[in-house]
């Protein structure tokens, strides 16, 4: 009885306090994320450089979603390449980061394992750290030059060409091609026919030298808090159901594949939906090792690159639209097949 | 102590099963899985070693001998050069800090007393707010890029401190994850509050948040973290060099030097720019994992 008059009470000055305590909430989030939003919208149907005043922007009708969609222009094939190599660094990262986080995660939960908080603190720290500092570490060590040149210099005995690794715009789908003698002349149906200005032998390239970098370091940088997700979840399964597949005579690998994995299955999810979130948004890295590449233009440094570098609002802020569709389609097809899996 | 029972459990339940044989393949398995976690340990940590060994060499040796960690001729050349012509670090870091120790507490306390209003109040339109909120959580960050540049120069706020800050003061993924903690938090001490004549914001101030530590730090660790890492907003609203952070200062040194920066400088900087993020996760560590747990997967 007393509780249900309390209830009675408070209610009566919630609605105050209610909006008052959601209100500085409330005002930043329509201010600096509604309002811009549909701001934003309006924008990428108009041409405006961003230097002027907005209201000198002209309207242009869908003409900066055509210039990257339809027409024939440099611009198109710059935002099939962003398209293209932005792609192959997200199903890339996302699939290894995740079974590479699942393994480490398995063997750090091991029982009576030595040293395993000093291995949970160590992987989770590239993580803490900022992606421009690691990115120019990386750079340093990535130079001609550099250390990891110079390790793999000694691994193979001096027979290492030093490459350049952020520069090297090679395909590593060509380059495979390429041991096999397959080059863009030996297959010309490929090479001439076109999607969105960029032909299909460029379609297929793989991850360029330079971009394959950028996925190494970024998997370095990530495993560690997709570790700490998968280690938590892992400590709420219940031992009683390994004992009982010891008890039936199940191997180790047998428990991973058939009650850890399955029993996972949310945490996974969880996991790859924000690694998409993340991949998909690809900047710091671009930006700091290696800008202006054909090859590593990303989708989101081609927003950057386009509105602010190139004082096209208009069209970057539809580039963003795209991207974020994009984006959204990715996550609810993850989603699609996961749960298509469950019911299985 | 229930964690304890369970993580040991299963091993000695195998060994049971299993026999000699397979105890001693699972040590053999130990070792292996050690020897492995050792070298992967080696590859996260070592490239931050080598990148503080390296701030301390001159940049002609920085080159000259890649593999050694330590330098020959140790030198404070590259700490020397933080304040030149090249780059005003002094000022970058007090930028940084800033700027972060401002969205850190604001947003601390927007969070907390929205994720209060949400998690116990009953008032109209709550579920409407709280739905909205959670939709505004699918719009990537990348998208809010050009949108938030215009607003803030609608607002006059660009290249100020004020716009460095006035955005990122609330973020919806704290306001969930105060919401979620302060639904833990027992009803009695605010029936407790109330019939001694407490109203919600006594109520709140004075008995709520008091038990709300771990959460909050965990809050305040990610905001703070969040904020001193930023690149990308950062890149967008800033323009005049007063005004840089430390990874804006950083990054944008190597678009206008090239790949001919001095090396030993540039791994001082990123060296300085990880630091307060390392000693904050060394003391707070555990914080670190609460507010992982926190983030939606546990429930």
């Amino acid at each position: 009885m007393a509780t249900r008059s309390v209830v009675r009470g408070l209610r009566r000055q919630d609605l105050t306090w209610g909006y008052a305590f959601l209100a500085p909430a409330l005002i930043i989030l329509t201010v600096f994320l509604v309002v811009p939003i549909v701001m934003a919208l309006w924008v990428s149907f108009r041409e405006w450089t961003g230097l002027q005043p907005l209201g000198e922007s002209t309207f242009v009708g869908l003409a900066n979603y055509r210039a990257i969609l339809l027409d024939d222009t440099v611009r198109r094939t710059d935002f099939a390449r962003a398209i293209r190599n932005t792609l192959y660094y997200v199903l890339t990262v996302v699939p290894l980061q995740t079974i590479l986080a699942l393994s480490l995660a398995v063997i750090v939960n091991q029982p009576r394992l030595p040293g395993r908080s000093f291995f949970r603190t160590a992987y989770y720290f590239p993580a803490i750290s900022s992606s421009v500092a690691i990115s120019l570490i990386f750079l340093f060590l990535y130079q001609k030059g550099g250390l990891i040149n110079y390790i793999l210099t000694l691994i193979t005995l001096g027979h290492w060409s030093n490459p350049d690794w952020l520069t090297n715009s090679n395909g590593t789908i060509h380059n495979l091609l390429g041991i096999f003698g397959i080059t863009a002349n030996s297959v010309p149906a490929l090479a001439d026919a076109q999607f969105m200005g960029l032909s299909l032998w460029e379609w297929i390239s793989g991850p360029s030298v330079a971009m394959t970098s950028i996925i190494m370091l970024n998997i370095w940088t990530t495993i560690g808090t997709m570790m700490l997700i998968f280690l938590a979840a892992l400590q709420d399964i219940p031992t009683f159901v390994y004992e009982a597949a010891a008890l039936d005579g199940a191997s180790a690998w047998q428990m991973f594949t058939k009650i850890t994995v399955p029993l996972l299955r949310p945490t996974t999810f969880f996991v790859v939906t924000i690694g998409l979130i993340g991949t998909f948004q690809v900047f710091d890295q671009i930006f700091v090792m290696a800008p202006g590449e054909r090859t590593t233009l990303s989708l989101a440094y081609m927003v950057y690159r386009t509105a602010f570098r190139n004082a096209s609002m208009g069209e970057g802020t539809a580039i963003a639209f795209l991207l974020f569709i994009i984006i959204f389609a990715f996550t609810l097809l993850q989603r699609r097949l996961t749960s298509d899996r469950a019911t299985d | 102590m229930a964690t304890a029972t369970k993580a040991a459990a299963p091993a000695r339940s195998l060994e049971v099963v299993g026999g000699r044989g397979s105890e001693t393949r699972s040590r053999i398995m130990k070792y292996v899985s050690l020897a492995i976690l050792v070298l992967l340990a080696l590859m996260t940590l070592y490239p931050f070693l080598y990148a503080i060994g390296t701030s301390f060499k001159s940049n002609a040796e920085a080159f000259a001998s890649p593999l050694s960690l330590l330098p020959q001729a140790p030198t404070l050349e590259a700490y020397q050069m933080l304040n030149t012509g090249l780059a005003n670090v002094p000022r970058w870091t007090l930028n940084s800090a800033l700027v972060a120790l401002i969205v850190t507490i604001t947003r601390v306390l927007f969070d907390s007393i929205a994720g209060y209003a949400l998690a116990r109040m009953h008032f109209a339109g709550r579920n409407i707010v709280f739905v909205a909120m959670l939709g505004t959580m699918m719009i990537p960050g990348v998208v809010l890029l050009i949108p938030r540049f215009i607003v803030l120069k609608q607002f006059g706020m660009l290249d100020s401190y004020w716009g460095l800050t006035f955005p990122f003061m609330v973020d919806v993924f704290g306001i969930f994850m105060m919401k979620q903690f302060f639904e833990s938090v027992p009803y009695e001490l605010e029936e407790a509050a109330f019939v001694d004549g407490a109203n919600r914001l006594d109520m709140f101030f004075r008995v709520v948040l008091p038990t709300a530590g771990p959460a909050l730090a965990a809050l305040a660790i990610f905001s703070f973290q969040g904020m001193w890492n930023n690149f990308m907003d950062v890149l967008v609203i800033v323009n005049s060099p007063d005004l840089y952070t430390l990874p804006l200062g950083l990054g944008l040194l190597r678009g206008s030097q090239g790949v001919n920066l001095p090396w030993n400088f540039i791994m001082a900087g990123s060296v300085l720019t990880t630091l307060p993020m390392a000693l904050i996760f060394l003391f707070f560590q555990r914080y670190f994992v609460e507010g992982i747990s926190y983030s939606g997967i546990k429930g």
